[in-house]
């Protein structure tokens, strides 16, 4: 293993680890906001993280460039994707979470 | 690389067990709407399958079709299927819907045992080497015009297969449109957020479809994966609210929904004209061929998924008032 | 024992589970959420015994029927759920009627 693949392993263990965080507020959080909330910020590093990874590794600058694009897809889709349940959930008239 | 086969192992058999637990809670979840949403990670979870099986083309479809699009087909009716009871003032039957498959019923369980044992029984006597057709296709893969063996298989060797198929979907669609009537102009507005979304990523999901029928010649990608692609944006435009302008709902979209088999039909009349068999192409243009039909396959798959999606049929014209 | 056989006793599992469910349940929407298991069952089956060349490339005939398979399957869905939400729109249940002998 040469140094590029240490700091791939390395990006990428680190973006596993925020999904792990993100699908643990998932399961654990107390309303549908909260959840979304830990799901799109921790889900969207950890990607972002993976992605890098794999840069790392790619072969050339074009291939680079598409994982960012997906990077940036994914970014577009689950923010807008997020307000559309959030919103939805208001309109049905779930409650915010009160401790 | 032996601590490699270990953790491949590990990760197989944990989605092998994913998959199985996955399908059981489709199945057999209280709640309609959590067994949808349960499939449509069902289906996420088989692309991985797929992955793992050396199989990235079916992956990419499935991501897109078994699970994206199926999905909204699910949901959409679903939706629809809450009206339809609403009005008919029977508001117990998604509550029965809920509880009916609390009981386990034994006889069906005993025999689906059987049939899984033998069937289990016959998969693991099979062979553990067989060739089947690869070294066929890959003897033959330089005179496809393609070099991915799958897009080869699709469109040159098995192309026939790809012709009926596309007849399928048409079938498919007129089946809908005749059951379910003409469409309504449309209703709700989308809000701004949906909106803003569908006008930025139409036009990058069409450059996706185009791209990944370009590389299906020589990589993972081809006319199903465009198709269920264009099929996506389509799917898109439908819920923010946007709906094919009466003008072209007639003969135009027709023409498109066509357009794939009739590419197709014509091809293989054309090289039995000229001394071939059906659908065999000239070696020296076979690539450029591929790709037209691949092309015409393209447009007609995505806008008939889209179609189907949207049910009832587009009213042309003449129809208004 | 390989990967292949694996995935393909995954199928056999998910075929057969599906097949449980479309006997069993009874609502129309559950019914074809069992086909589509079962059809991702006998993909499953399908792709991983083409795994079996022992180079690695696999068998691309299969990959090719399973393919035209989704998009085949996703078509009959569609129109089994439009026949779904017809025969409701006539009846009000999303139920199949029961037989005359019970």
């Amino acid at each position: 293993m040469n140094p590029s693949d240490y700091l791939s392993a390395a990006l990428m263990i680190a973006g596993a680890v925020f999904f792990l965080a993100g699908t643990l507020g998932l399961l654990r959080f107390p309303d549908v906001y909260s959840r979304l909330h830990a799901l799109t910020k921790a889900d969207n590093v950890g990607l972002g993280l993976v992605v890098m990874g794999l840069a790392v590794q790619a072969e050339s600058w074009a291939v680079v460039g598409k994982l960012l694009l997906i990077w940036l897809l994914v970014l577009l889709a689950g923010a807008s994707v997020a307000h559309l349940i959030a919103r939805g959930a208001l309109e049905r008239g779930i409650k915010l979470w009160r401790r | 690389m032996e601590a490699l086969t270990l953790l491949h192992w590990t990760f197989d058999i944990l989605l092998g067990l994913g998959l199985l637990w996955l399908g059981w809670r489709v199945l057999t979840s209280p709640d309609l709407f959590n067994a949808i949403v349960l499939f449509v990670a069902f289906g996420l979870l088989m692309a991985l399958a797929w992955v793992r099986l050396d199989a990235p083309d079916i992956a990419l479809a499935e991501a897109a079709i078994g699970a994206g699009l199926t999905g909204a087909l699910l949901l959409a009716a679903f939706a629809k299927l809450r009206t339809v009871e609403k009005n008919h003032d029977i508001a117990g039957q998604l509550e029965k819907g809920k509880l009916e498959n609390r009981s386990f019923q034994w006889w069906p369980a005993t025999f689906l045992l059987v049939v899984a044992a033998g069937l289990g029984h016959t998969v693991l006597s099979l062979p553990h080497y067989a060739t089947g057709l690869s070294a066929e296709v890959s003897a033959n893969l330089k005179s496809s015009g393609v070099s991915n063996p799958v897009t080869a298989v699709l469109l040159n060797f098995r192309g026939y297969d790809t012709l009926l198929e596309m007849v399928v979907l048409l079938l498919a669609l007129l089946g809908v449109w005749s059951i379910s009537g003409s469409a309504l102009p449309r209703e709700a507005a989308p809000g701004p957020i949906l909106d803003t979304l569908s006008r930025l990523l139409t036009p990058v999901l069409i450059l996706v479809a185009a791209y990944l029928l370009w590389v299906g010649a020589h990589a993972p990608g081809g006319a199903f994966q465009a198709g269920a692609v264009l099929g996506a944006a389509g799917v898109l435009l439908l819920l923010s609210g946007w709906r094919l302008s009466s003008h072209l709902a007639g003969l135009p979209l027709r023409i498109i929904l066509v357009a794939g088999p009739v590419a197709f039909v014509a091809m293989a009349v054309f090289t039995m004209l000229t001394g071939g068999q059906f659908l065999e192409y000239p070696r020296a243009e076979a690539g450029t061929l591929i790709l037209f039909l691949e092309t015409a396959a393209t447009l007609s798959i995505g806008t008939t998924l889209a179609a189907l999606f949207l049910g009832e049929r587009p009213k042309n014209k003449r129809e208004y008032p | 024992m390989s990967a292949a056989f694996l995935f393909a006793l995954v199928g056999v599992g998910l075929f057969s589970l599906g097949l449980y469910a479309l006997i069993v349940h009874a609502h129309l929407l559950r019914k074809i959420l069992a086909i589509n298991v079962m059809g991702s069952g006998v993909f499953l089956v399908l792709v991983a015994l083409a795994k079996r060349t022992g180079e690695s490339q696999p068998d691309a005939v299969p990959h090719a029927l399973v393919i035209t398979g989704i998009v085949v399957a996703v078509s009959a869905t569609a129109l089994a759920l439009t026949l779904m939400l017809k025969l409701t729109a006539e009846t009000g249940r999303a139920e199949l009627p029961e037989d005359q002998g019970k």
